[in-house]
């Protein structure tokens, strides 16, 4: 479903060019828990980020369920995303001044999902993640793991067939960050298809298939048990 | 996204940083207080000049003597021209003119006025029946001047209330005599309480018949004539009659000025006119200034909230809804500024009238909308480089920072 063929990312640091991806090819199949990992620096985030959409690619094309999305428009790309991508983040980025249930619903508002239809969906995803009682609340007013898990819920809100993590556990302690883990691959094992960016070898360990990277090359692949 | 939606995600950002909105919302509010404020002053003064000189009648005419003009002046000769004097007769032949219907010649001086062990002194007026109905003045009790020759100085008065007041006390004065300079009048009847009309006040006033009153002043000149026009329309005609019929009477020589009410008016209407649209102006700059704040804070906010744009690009908004949003939040924010800038203004005209009631002081309705509509705009017009610069954010930077 993800074809990346040849893919380039050039960032122009004053009058230096830095290539931060050179020329990476992917294909990812529905359903697949892949992680990327390598250094800081070695572009995985970037090509996490292209991947997500966030960002352009410099040269290359990119597929998403067959069709080519390098060349959509801002507006249509944010569109796909909403609908296809889900994003963690390694520190949650929840809107501090909405509660965890409005948290959750904020990108089905974005796409004009009724209220009630949002408010169950919300409440489903809250008790499905161990947050019941945690609606109300504020991200302040939560733990590390229990914010993390309504990042999770935000992303899987629109029921998106991609989810994409960026150091998921990085900023969380060991058992939050095990909690986090094991609800990823829940959700990897009812069918979304799961990329994980990190640094910490056991959690990418665990994908099934492990791909390193090293100065914006694709520099080995390893499959997982 | 739903417009709900997006009302209630503005809403929450402004109350997320209550100390700013409350700021921006008050330098919104005294814009719009001011402009309510001082064109309801302006409008007030406007209003406050009309009602004093339609309350004189309308479709008048006045009568001076003598002409401004600038006259050739040799050495040796008269400095300008003595201009004749209006007489009685002059105003009785106005009466010739279809388009008058009501003449009214005014003789005015000043006497002692005495009744009894009391006595003042107050403005007399000469004048005849008609000047009741053209100046638009009530009897309270008794009878006015009564009709009929205005040629015969018939020995009555009417007096006005404070003098009526200062002379009789509670005592009935209808009937009464009183000592009017060196002469006997008996009072006809008492003027309906009227105040102060730019500088005329009826209350203190005594009203002797024309003849009267030239007899007792020693002259047999007008002060001013004052007349009344069929109908509005008339007016023009009666002005050219009277101007007409008046130089006939004067050998040919065109010697006094005749102006209409609605001349004045229109001047001072106009003059005050101009300077409500003037006060608003100034008002609305601070508009301007409060427009510059809202722009100022949201750009803030956009480096602010980085973050938060990052994350709802992310999510999926769009670029026109991440522009809409923080459009949203700056007209909310100018519109609640707006409102409150309403009532304050309104709660400060409502404070000139306690305190000033004879000034009709309210803001016009132009002036109401217009602080509304340039309150609104501003918003709208400030908000649009802060809306855009959001939207431009680069999510993957944005989302970097911590």
């Amino acid at each position: 479903m993800i074809d990346l063929q040849r893919i380039s990312r050039v960032f122009r640091v004053g009058d230096q060019q830095v290539h931060a991806l050179r020329e990476v090819s992917l294909q990812v199949q529905p359903g697949e828990y892949l992680s990327l990992m390598g250094p800081s620096g070695s572009g995985k985030s970037t090509l996490l980020n292209i991947i997500g959409l966030l960002d352009r690619p410099s040269s290359g094309l990119y597929r998403l369920d067959g069709a080519d999305v390098t060349s959509l428009s801002d507006e249509e790309q944010a569109r796909v995303r909403r609908e296809k991508i889900g994003f963690v983040f390694q520190f949650f980025h929840l809107v501090a001044r909405l509660t965890a249930g409005q948290n959750i619903e904020l990108p089905m508002a974005l796409a004009g999902v009724a209220p009630a239809q949002r408010h169950t969906r919300a409440l489903e995803l809250l008790s499905a993640y161990g947050l019941a009682d945690r609606a109300d609340h504020r991200p302040d007013q939560l733990s590390g793991g229990q914010r993390q898990r309504v990042a999770i819920a935000r992303a899987t809100a629109m029921r998106p067939a991609v989810l994409l993590a960026d150091e998921p556990t990085g900023n969380l302690d060991r058992n939050s960050g095990k909690e986090v883990v094991q609800l990823l691959e829940t959700l990897h094992e009812r069918g979304v298809t799961l990329i994980v960016v990190t640094h910490d070898p056991e959690l990418g360990g665990r994908a099934h298939r492990q791909l390193h990277m090293v100065d914006g090359a694709i520099a080995e692949e390893r499959k997982g048990t | 996204m739903r417009p709900a939606d997006v009302v209630r995600f503005a809403w929450v950002s402004l109350r997320g940083y209550p100390a700013r909105t409350a700021l921006m919302g008050l330098a919104m509010a005294i814009g719009v207080a001011a402009v309510v404020i001082l064109t309801a002053l302006g409008d007030g003064a406007r209003r406050y000049v009309v009602k004093q000189f339609s309350s004189l009648g309308t479709n008048l005419l006045i009568v001076f003597p003598g002409r401004s003009e600038t006259a050739g002046a040799t050495p040796g000769m008269f400095i300008g021209q003595t201009p004749r004097d209006l007489t009685l007769d002059d105003a009785l032949a106005l009466t010739r003119s279809r388009a008058v219907r009501r003449v009214a010649p005014l003789s005015v001086g000043s006497a002692q006025v005495s009744f009894g062990g009391r006595s003042r002194e107050a403005p007399v007026v000469g004048s005849t029946a008609d000047w009741l109905a053209i100046r638009n003045m009530q009897i309270a009790q008794g009878s006015f001047l009564p009709p009929g020759d205005p040629r015969a100085a018939s020995p009555v008065c009417v007096i006005g209330a404070t003098v009526r007041d200062e002379l009789f006390g509670s005592a009935s004065a209808v009937g009464q005599f009183v000592r009017i300079g060196n002469r006997r009048f008996r009072v006809g009847g008492i003027l309906v309480s009227q105040g102060q009309h730019l500088g005329f006040n009826t209350d203190e006033m005594v009203i002797v018949p024309v003849a009267a009153a030239q007899a007792m002043f020693n002259t047999n000149t007008l002060l001013r004539i004052l007349i009344e026009a069929r109908s509005r329309e008339e007016l023009e005609a009666a002005k050219r009659d009277v101007t007409a019929i008046l130089q006939a009477r004067h050998e040919g020589e065109l010697d006094v000025t005749v102006v209409t009410q609605d001349a004045v008016l229109a001047t001072f209407d106009r003059v005050l006119g101009a300077l409500t649209l003037a006060v608003a102006g100034i008002a609305a700059i601070s508009l301007a200034v409060a427009g510059i704040l809202i722009m100022n804070v949201m750009l803030i906010a956009v480096s602010q909230r980085t973050r938060e744009i990052g994350l709802l690009k992310a999510v999926g908004a769009t670029p026109a809804q991440i522009r809409l949003l923080f459009f949203a939040e700056a007209v909310l924010l100018s519109c609640l500024g707006a409102m409150a800038g309403l009532a304050a203004g309104f709660a400060g005209n409502s404070l000139i009238v306690r305190v000033y009631p004879v000034l009709p002081a309210a803001a016009p309705a132009w002036a109401v909308a217009a602080a509304l509509v340039t309150a609104v705009a501003t918003g709208v017009l400030f908000s649009i480089m802060p809306a855009r610069r959001a939207a431009r954010l680069d999510p993957v930077a944005a989302l970097s920072r911590r």
